[in-house]
């Protein structure tokens, strides 16, 4: 903290925004945009792992794969996503603790759902109730990426199945006619050519990811809205930047930085989409090949 | 004391709308009472998204008209209007708008000497209802206006031969045009609509005396019982019937729009998840 902001009700005008938005709480709130940053980061190839998964299980010869896979695929279908952010996280929770449970509570605790409550063991605790607060918001914040990785993941799962079945059939099969193996096909043949069909779907999940993460705040995670509320709350005399209600201006800064995400990533995209688009048999690349020539 | 099903029912049936038993349960809790809470918050969705959607339609299709146009005083506003509320979300626009209200006077604006109250916009079924059309609204018009670019060359040319221009060539060719081109994505716009209405009790709307939406009530029973097993796939059943509901709608409607096409023109409506906005 700088000198010059040692007592804030004395000084006044620049001074005092510059004080004001260099406090400890404004610093926390310019590290939460890292966390939506970081959420995406982790959540995206997750999300893609996740989906190359399913859409994989959801094409398998094998039954129980196939069946697992659509299940996956479809369980978004129909149900709001947010009832899925609502659940999982209690699930993920309650199922981790479970599992710790059986492994370190004393043979004859009882069982953890008793009534209306879940409760293990001291031991059990996840994270131990001795740990940091680090660590209660570092568990929190993972419950909330798998989450978001389960959720995108089926997302993404019904994109790139779509897409495998869009790769030409002729392709594959005069793939097999060379004699190449199912997975020969698979690795060499499939998964190259189907990212130009699956890229306008991802294009639209990316694009819901990024709106997607404010709903980390309601797992709990201390998120820039999280922040935001708490900012621009009025302030009384107590505090040391008395303010009156500037929910209004944080929130507008909250927007702003979210149509500058969308905006940024229409423009990279666009450009990723010509790239893959380029010498394609696709009406796209029929469209480049014409405005070459 | 234990009461049966239909006494449950009788009791809670309205209980979002504020008619019934004034407390909600509190210990015993039956999948009853969970079942009947969560359809009775469910009215709440439905109000949200008829409406939204009813009121959004004329506002979408003016939107891509006006977006579609050759004047820039025109066009630029509604290309700004569409890309801030698609680009931004949904949430945020809750909150925004709840905050924007909450300024608003509290006794009330005075216009040509009558007091206007105020005091009611901050309430969800108003302040989040105007969110949601005007939400939808954008979202519809990107639609709209995709559909009014794809329309064929040869229809419009067509019309011209015939003489039909101007608001003719509009009202009778272009505008059903864009309705059929547009409709099965219109369809998907409005299943996650719906979707998008369990949004209003968590984010700045507050619910009064606990009369919320049907995820406000499973989210009370998750709380409760520390049991997520049984609530959220209620709430889930509950919207899997309503899509259908409205698949089997839209899907009426869009026979209708591709009635005098040949078989294999028709369009078809694929479900296609956008989710979250």
């Amino acid at each position: 903290m700088l000198s010059a902001c040692a007592d804030p009700k004395s000084i006044e005008g620049l001074t005092w925004a510059f004080c004001y938005l260099t406090s400890g709480k404004h610093l926390a709130f310019y590290w939460s945009f890292g966390t939506v940053l970081l959420l995406l980061a982790i959540t995206a190839p997750a999300a893609l792992l996740f989906g190359f998964g399913g859409a994989t299980a959801a094409r398998s010869p094998f039954a129980p794969a196939r069946i697992f896979g659509k299940t996956y695929i479809a369980m978004v279908r129909g149900v709001p996503d947010i009832v899925f952010f609502l659940f999982f996280v209690i699930a993920l929770d309650q199922g981790i603790e479970y599992i710790k449970y059986l492994a370190v509570c004393p043979p004859g605790t009882p069982s953890p759902w008793q009534g209306l409550e879940f409760r293990v063991c001291q031991e059990a605790k996840v994270p131990l109730g001795t740990s940091s607060e680090f660590w209660h918001n570092a568990y929190g914040f993972m419950l909330a990426v798998v989450t978001f990785a389960i959720v995108f993941g089926a997302f993404t799962a019904n994109v790139l199945f779509g897409a495998m079945q869009a790769v030409p059939r002729a392709q594959l099969e005069t793939a097999e006619a060379y004699g190449m193996s199912h997975g020969q096909v698979f690795r060499r043949i499939l998964v190259p050519q189907m990212w130009v069909y699956a890229l306008p779907g991802l294009s639209n999940l990316w694009m819901i990811l990024i709106k997607a993460t404010p709903l980390l705040f309601l797992l709990g995670v201390e998120d820039i809205v999280y922040y935001a509320r708490e900012l621009g709350g009025s302030k009384t005399q107590a505090y040391e930047y008395p303010h009156g209600d500037w929910r209004l201006i944080y929130f507008l800064g909250l927007m702003v930085f979210y149509l500058v995400m969308t905006r940024l990533s229409e423009v990279v995209l666009t450009r990723l989409s010509a790239r893959l688009s380029k010498g394609q048999a696709t009406a796209a690349g029929e469209a480049m090949r014409k405005a070459a020539a | 004391m234990s009461m049966t099903c239909w006494e449950t029912v009788q009791a809670y049936g309205l209980r979002s709308l504020g008619i019934g038993e004034k407390l909600l349960p509190r210990t015993d809790f039956t999948v009853c009472q969970q079942f009947t809470l969560i359809g009775s918050g469910l009215l709440w969705n439905i109000y949200f998204g008829v409406l939204a959607l009813a009121f959004g339609f004329f506002l979408a299709n003016a939107l891509a008209l006006a977006k579609a146009s050759r004047s820039p005083w025109t066009r630029k506003p509604a290309e700004w209007f569409i890309f801030v509320f698609r680009g931004s979300p949904l949430f945020i626009q809750f909150f925004l708008a709840y905050e924007a209200l909450v300024m608003l006077p509290r006794a009330g604006i005075e216009i040509f000497g009558l007091t206007v109250q105020t005091a009611w916009t901050t309430r969800a079924w108003a302040g989040a209802l105007f969110v949601l059309f005007l939400n939808t609204s954008a979202y519809s018009a990107e639609i709209f206006y995709g559909a009014l670019r794809s329309i064929p060359k040869g229809d419009l040319e067509a019309a011209e031969a015939y003489g039909i221009t101007g608001w003719q060539k509009f009202r009778r060719i272009q505008w059903p045009t864009m309705l059929r081109l547009g409709w099965p994505a219109y369809t998907n716009e409005a299943i996650f609509l719906f979707h998008a209405t369990t949004l209003v009790f968590f984010s700045g709307f507050p619910a009064f005396s606990q009369q919320g939406d049907a995820l406000y009530y499973a989210n009370y029973f998750a709380d409760k019982t520390f049991n997520p097993f049984i609530p959220y796939p209620i709430v889930g059943f509950y919207f899997i019937l309503l899509t259908l509901l409205v698949t089997l709608l839209f899907g009426r409607i869009n026979r209708h729009l591709n009635r005098y096409l040949p078989q294999n023109q028709k369009s078809r409506i694929r479900l296609r998840p956008q989710v979250i906005r």
